[in-house]
């Protein structure tokens, strides 16, 4: 049904809105006293609520981060726990600011959709999952198995590329949301579940005896991860993708939530330059001076926000591997503040 | 005081100004025309202002999509399908499934509607607190958790494909559905089907032929000998003539999964299941409304007349039921179709889920889709409201009302 809703909402919006509600995203969430953020319906260490309903993980801290850099306070973040189907047509209708929900970036969704990807805020890849019992020990294995997947994603598309392309039969049912495809797989309906890899880990940790599963040792697809906003306001583009790089520079700088104030006292000139006391870059982006000492406290730099939620420092303990900085042997770059 | 007769005005434009105006006259015309070009006009801006707001956005449009290699795989699928297949055949595949699963679900919906009305009016007590329990309680529960219910509740009763229940070693059953032997055609086949076909039809003159003896001249004909010689006899002699028209592909066990046959998977029984028992409830209680509306009068017009209470039933008390009947039972079954895209929750690849569903998310484009979607269920019901009200018709026309 919200589906329907949404899409209702979107063909009225579409319709009967002007046009003019666009390039002023920031003035709005301002006005709104909120920023609206889309996030999963539930996927621990990227997006999940906690026992008492306060949300976690690390898309949820992407959006704390924005919300930090705008209020200078991390909790003015209301959170829209969308399902993979309804996620862009929540973006294009306007119900959020951002999309910060495992979403892959792929070309066509970043031509089609109306909306851009900002910046990858984890490399992933897609894997698989089977039952130990099944004494299976690679994806080439799986010929005439039954796969459950979540629709309305990349996975699914993957999934039918990689059978049809190792002359594989299969079998798909395809879920509306994750829950519903994991309680499936442990139901026995099928053999496999597949998603991206962060997201098997994940969900290994909802199953019952998470050691009588195992991920398979195959990554069949390039899934970078990362936020989206609507086209046609660039100042929000710009503030949604600086934010991640702001976290990246922080982590290569060092300067992590804790020694914050202590660095931005430094008479270095790169850290003066990206924690605002030299320079006004964050009121070219429509922020404050201070945008990135603002992050940082809110959530702290890239790394302590990959440890908190995924990395060593979390149950699912996935090392940083693809998501390293560049100069410790990962992708994670961000362009130079200045 | 004297009235002149005033001429009357020409019959074409009289019926023209009755039609467009009703009592109002061609005032009436006039209003109705700017009525339709308001609404014309809303529509247009509608539209017209979608598509421009679209382009604004960079947000793809137009029906272009359904060209293009929908990539994903279906499970059930009533046409071939491959991934490389377009999303026009996704929407097929999809219209397809919702249809099989809500013609099922009605066929069952009826028999069960029926079987649970007669039991609450049945005079034995045990059986009428049966059908009431079984109203009271069905009705009463969100569909949504009778569909979750009847999937995990079979799912969970169900042994894994390698430990499946074996019926006769020819079907298997699991919680990867049921899986039987598949027919495959012989030579024999087009004989076989000529004659079945030829069967029926002869079948359906005899019925014609003693219907008319009976009304026009009074005569009973026997005709189900015939009948049974007709549609069984005639394809089982040709049989023996031109030899087997299919033989049996049997299903084994290969890998993680059952090979050869064919298979209803778990979704779909779940969903007729649900569907069926669900409505059911409802119908029984349309039924039983219908059965009650006839006056017993009737019942005892019938008893006097020397005709058995079987009888009665059938020719007297249920032609008259049917008018009270029809029209809220096609209600139930237009429920009971658009109640079908609930199918999502326990992945069924009904229309809803494969291409309102997938099939959105991957092309984004929201309004076509869901546009596309919404007609096609229009049509669908708009056609069993059809059909049920020629049926609805019938029915009053043989009662003379």
């Amino acid at each position: 049904m919200k589906r329907v809703t949404l899409a209702l909402t979107l063909a009225l919006a579409a319709g009967l809105s002007a046009q003019a509600a666009d390039a002023q995203t920031l003035k709005t969430i301002k006005d709104r006293g909120m920023l609206s953020c889309g996030v999963s319906q539930g996927l621990p260490g990227f997006s999940s609520p906690d026992d008492k309903g306060n949300w976690t993980g690390l898309d949820v801290d992407v959006c704390k981060a924005i919300a930090g850099a705008i209020f200078n306070d991390a909790s003015k973040v209301k959170y829209v726990p969308l399902s993979a189907k309804d996620r862009f047509t929540a973006l294009q209708s306007g119900e959020i600011d951002v999309l910060s929900r495992n979403t892959t970036w792929t070309i066509s969704r970043d031509t089609s959709l109306g909306a851009n990807f900002t910046g990858v805020t984890y490399y992933d890849g897609q894997g698989f999952m089977v039952k130990k019992s099944l004494k299976v020990n690679s994806a080439l294995e799986l010929n005439s198995a039954s796969v459950c997947v979540q629709t309305g994603t990349t996975t699914e598309q993957n999934l039918a590329d990689y059978f049809k392309a190792n002359n594989m039969k299969y079998e798909v049912i395809a879920f509306g949301t994750n829950d519903e495809t994991v309680k499936a797989y442990e139901a026995g309906r099928c053999d496999v579940f597949t998603t991206d890899q962060s997201g098997l880990y994940a969900n290994r940790l909802k199953l019952a005896n998470p050691n009588d599963h195992m991920v398979l040792p195959e990554i069949i697809s390039k899934e970078p991860l990362g936020p989206m906003v609507r086209h046609g306001d660039d100042q929000w583009f710009d503030i949604v993708k600086w934010t991640l790089f702001a976290m990246l520079t922080a982590e290569e700088l060092g300067v992590t939530s804790k020694n914050v104030d202590e660095k931005a006292k430094l008479e270095n000139p790169e850290l003066k330059r990206v924690l605002g006391t030299d320079g006004n870059f964050g009121e070219q982006l429509g922020l404050t001076k201070d945008w990135v000492v603002r992050i940082v406290k809110a959530v702290g730099n890239y790394g302590e926000v990959f440890d908190r939620n995924v990395g060593a420092g979390s149950p699912l303990g996935i090392n940083r591997g693809l998501n390293n900085l560049w100069n410790k042997g990962g992708l994670q770059y961000a362009p130079p503040i200045r | 005081m004297s009235t002149e007769a005033r001429k009357p005005p020409p019959q074409i434009a009289l019926k023209i100004r009755r039609l467009l105006g009703g009592k109002a006259g061609w005032n009436g015309v006039a209003v109705q025309f700017a009525f339709a070009a308001v609404l014309g006009w809303i529509g247009y801006e509608i539209v017209s202002n979608a598509r421009a707001n679209l382009e604004n956005q960079h947000i793809a449009a137009g029906f272009g999509f359904l060209r293009n290699n929908a990539g994903f795989d279906v499970n059930q699928t009533l046409i071939s399908y491959t991934g490389s297949d377009t999303f026009l055949r996704v929407f097929v595949v999809g219209l397809l499934n919702t249809l099989i699963v809500s013609v099922v679900g009605i066929v069952f919906a009826t028999l069960i509607g029926f079987i649970v009305a007669l039991c609450r009016l049945s005079p034995n007590w045990l059986l009428s607190r049966v059908g009431e329990i079984y109203v009271e309680t069905i009705r009463n529960l969100p569909l949504l958790f009778q569909i979750l219910f009847w999937y995990l509740a079979v799912l969970a009763a169900l042994p894994n494909p390698r430990q499946s229940i074996s019926l006769l070693g020819i079907a298997f059953i699991s919680n990867r559905g049921l899986v039987i032997p598949s027919p495959i055609g012989g030579s024999g086949l087009e004989p076989f089907l000529a004659m079945l076909a030829l069967g029926i039809v002869a079948s359906l003159a005899l019925r014609f032929y003693a219907r008319r003896a009976l009304f026009q001249e009074g005569r009973m004909i026997r005709i189900w000998p015939y009948v049974l010689g007709l549609l069984f006899g005639l394809p089982l002699a040709t049989i023996l003539v031109t030899g087997l028209p299919f033989t049996f592909e049997l299903p084994h066990l290969k890998g993680f999964n059952f090979a050869g046959g064919s298979r209803i998977i778990p979704e779909f029984v779940a969903l007729a299941l649900a569907l069926s028992t669900y409505t059911a409830a409802f119908i029984a209680e349309i039924v039983r409304a219908g059965i009650l509306s006839v006056h017993k009068g009737q019942m005892e017009a019938g008893s006097s007349l020397g005709l058995s209470r079987g009888t009665t039933l059938r020719l007297i008390v249920v032609p008259q039921a049917m008018r009270v009947i029809v029209p809220p039972l096609t209600n139930q079954y237009l429920n009971l179709t658009k109640n079908s895209s609930l199918a999502v929750a326990i992945g069924y690849p009904d229309l809803v889920s494969v291409f309102a569903g997938t099939s959105l998310s991957q092309t984004g484009q929201a309004i076509e889709i869901i546009a596309m979607t919404m007609g096609i269920y229009l049509l669908i019901s708009l056609l069993t409201s059809a059909i049920m009200s020629v049926y609805g018709w019938r029915v009053s026309r043989s009662l003379g009302a």
